[in-house]
């Protein structure tokens, strides 16, 4: 499934955030993550992960750490700061709001009552 | 080798990658060290999973994504590191690189110091700057500059001692005529040695910058693009300098105080000397930053000088007038034929020699044409009355330097008909560009050194 660039760049944050907080790692383990827990319905190009996470070091959500793996190769670590999981929690926040108001649109999309010719609309309640 | 071992192809892989990579500006070596790390990682699981090390090489690179897209988005996410790397002391630039680039910028300094104190040498032996001593200023102003530049380019480029003996040989029998010529301080030759003597010089420059890869065309034309941008340094410099002696005059007039004197003297011969070190320096240290200046320029301007030399053609027709036979004239149509000559090599320079013809390729054809017959015609009204002039030096360096022009814009034009034909390939036009470098210098170092003895040095 292709998602809308604008839809991945906005929900890369809270993605990014949430694999951070379960523990330190690294962009290419980050992307196989998001593939995993996205049963590959999220397809990112490997290399725009980095500007995120620049982008969120640079806000402080995150900070990086320059490590030497036993290969001798150096990599460069991302872990979540206290900031960034408040940052977390509010994004949390937001998407479940949009979530909520979705899944009850949705509701009335799936089952489209026919439109009411005749009769003036109901009383509008909730 | 019939085999090549495979590893050691996905090194070499790897590293034409990362080099790529690294010319981009908004990629700083710790980015590329990021994406490699991640390229690595992606190759070793492709190859788990069965794939080659040639074709994981070429599916992971595909997965990291374009990398004009991908700096793109680095430039948006860190859009001041275009403008904070001006001086190369980023902190976060990569250790090798980053005291590699502060001693750049020490010995450009110090070279730069070097220029600008050479211009004062002169005054301890009691020959103050000055009009009484103007002509000697004249003959010899390359030279106090010239060498700061080569030994800047012979210690960037790490030159062998024997790589410098032409320079140094041209550079040494330019001084003697320099000043063994007995020039009259205000003859015409003197004028046309302080003129052609730089233009000859700079070839020596651009042996220098070549780095003993002068035979090759691809190192003169990145000789060429060199100057364009070196060009529009100092310029850039300049404007700034002239704001500065703006601003110290008036400071200085405001406390009663004359700086005329200081900025006569001081600041203005030794700020130009300075300033064509630091040009050169930044002009390599910031490639990429203005390196589409000059295209840029190009682009906007070809089309208006591609107009104003058909308007003319179409009035010098439609009105029928004769074209003046003054020496101004004759000026006029070399600078002309300089700036389409320009105009012509920066697009060369810039263009991708792959790329098909396009409308842009049918208005540089459209310019060079144009200025072919503007300048035809002026050369054909000039050479009717010659007789009558008579060769003087200036008009005879002026009918020369058209000729030069003339030659190469004429061949210009025709090998850039057969690339639009479909006929040849664009590299011919960049061949014969730049195979014709040496000419300038050649005929710059006649007129210098062939004309004053030639018109009895008046």
């Amino acid at each position: 499934m292709d998602l809308g660039k604008d839809l991945i760049a906005a929900s890369s944050t809270p993605i990014v955030l949430a694999l951070l907080a379960e523990g330190d790692s690294y962009g290419y383990a980050i992307l196989l993550r998001v593939r995993e827990s996205s049963g590959g319905r999220m397809e990112w190009t490997d290399g725009m992960l980095y500007p995120v996470l620049h982008r969120l070091e640079r806000l402080g959500h995150i900070e990086a750490r320059w490590e030497t793996a036993a290969t001798g190769r150096r990599r460069k670590y991302y872990r979540i700061t206290a900031q960034g999981r408040q940052q977390l929690e509010e994004e949390r926040r937001q998407w479940q709001a949009v979530d909520a108001t979705l899944r009850s649109l949705w509701r009335a999309v799936a089952a489209p009552a026919p439109f009411p010719k005749t009769t003036p609309p109901q009383e509008a309640g909730a | 080798m019939s085999t090549l071992d495979p590893e050691a192809a996905l090194e070499e892989q790897i590293a034409r990658w990362r080099s790529y990579l690294r010319r981009r500006q908004a990629l700083l070596p710790v980015d590329v060290a990021e994406l490699e790390d991640h390229l690595r990682e992606s190759i070793a699981g492709l190859r788990a999973g069965g794939l080659s090390a040639e074709e994981a090489f070429l599916v992971g690179v595909r997965r990291l994504g374009g990398v004009d897209a991908l700096s793109r988005e680095f430039a948006r996410e860190h859009s001041d590191r275009l403008w904070k790397q001006l001086l190369l002391t980023d902190a976060e630039a990569a250790g090798g690189d980053q005291t590699r680039g502060r001693k750049e910028a020490a010995v450009a300094l110090g070279l730069a110091v070097g220029a600008g104190v050479a211009v004062k040498v002169p005054a301890l032996f009691g020959l103050a700057l000055g009009d009484e001593n103007a002509a000697f200023y004249a003959r010899n102003a390359a030279l106090f500059v010239l060498p700061f530049l080569v030994l800047f380019f012979a210690w960037k480029r790490r030159l062998a001692p024997a790589a410098l003996v032409w320079p140094a040989v041209a550079g040494s029998a330019a001084a003697l005529l320099a000043n063994l010529y007995p020039f009259r301080t205000t003859g015409d030759t003197l004028g046309l040695f302080a003129m052609h003597l730089p233009i000859a010089l700079w070839l020596g420059v651009g042996v220098a910058y070549a780095g003993g890869r002068w035979a090759q065309g691809n190192a003169r034309m990145d000789f060429i693009r060199f100057s364009g941008e070196f060009f529009i340094y100092y310029v850039l410099i300049a404007l700034g300098g002239g704001v500065l002696i703006g601003s110290t005059a008036m400071t200085f007039k405001a406390i009663g105080l004359d700086a005329g004197p200081f900025i006569g003297h001081w600041l203005v011969p030794c700020g130009a000397a300075g300033a064509v070190v630091v040009a050169s320096w930044l002009v390599e240290a910031k490639q990429s930053v203005v390196e589409n200046m000059a295209p840029v320029l190009t682009r906007v301007f070809t089309p208006l000088f591609a107009c104003v030399l058909l308007s003319f053609l179409v009035t010098l027709v439609a009105t029928g007038r004769g074209v003046d036979q003054a020496r101004e004239v004759l000026i006029g149509f070399d600078v002309l034929l300089i700036i389409v000559l320009g105009l012509l090599l920066y697009a060369v320079s810039a263009r991708d020699p792959q790329a098909p013809p396009g409308t842009f390729d049918v208005l540089q054809l459209v310019l060079v044409a144009g200025a072919l017959l503007a300048d035809g015609v002026a050369l054909w009204a000039i050479a009717v009355r010659i007789q009558e002039f008579g060769f003087t030096p200036n008009r005879l360096a002026g009918l020369g330097l058209n000729g030069v022009l003339l030659v190469n814009l004429g061949w210009s034009a025709v090998l850039y008909a057969r690339f639009l034909r479909g006929r040849g390939p664009f590299a011919a036009l960049e061949r014969w560009q730049t195979a014709y470098l040496p000419v300038y210098a050649v005929w710059a170092g006649l007129v210098a050194v062939v004309f004053p003895p030639l018109f009895g040095f008046r």
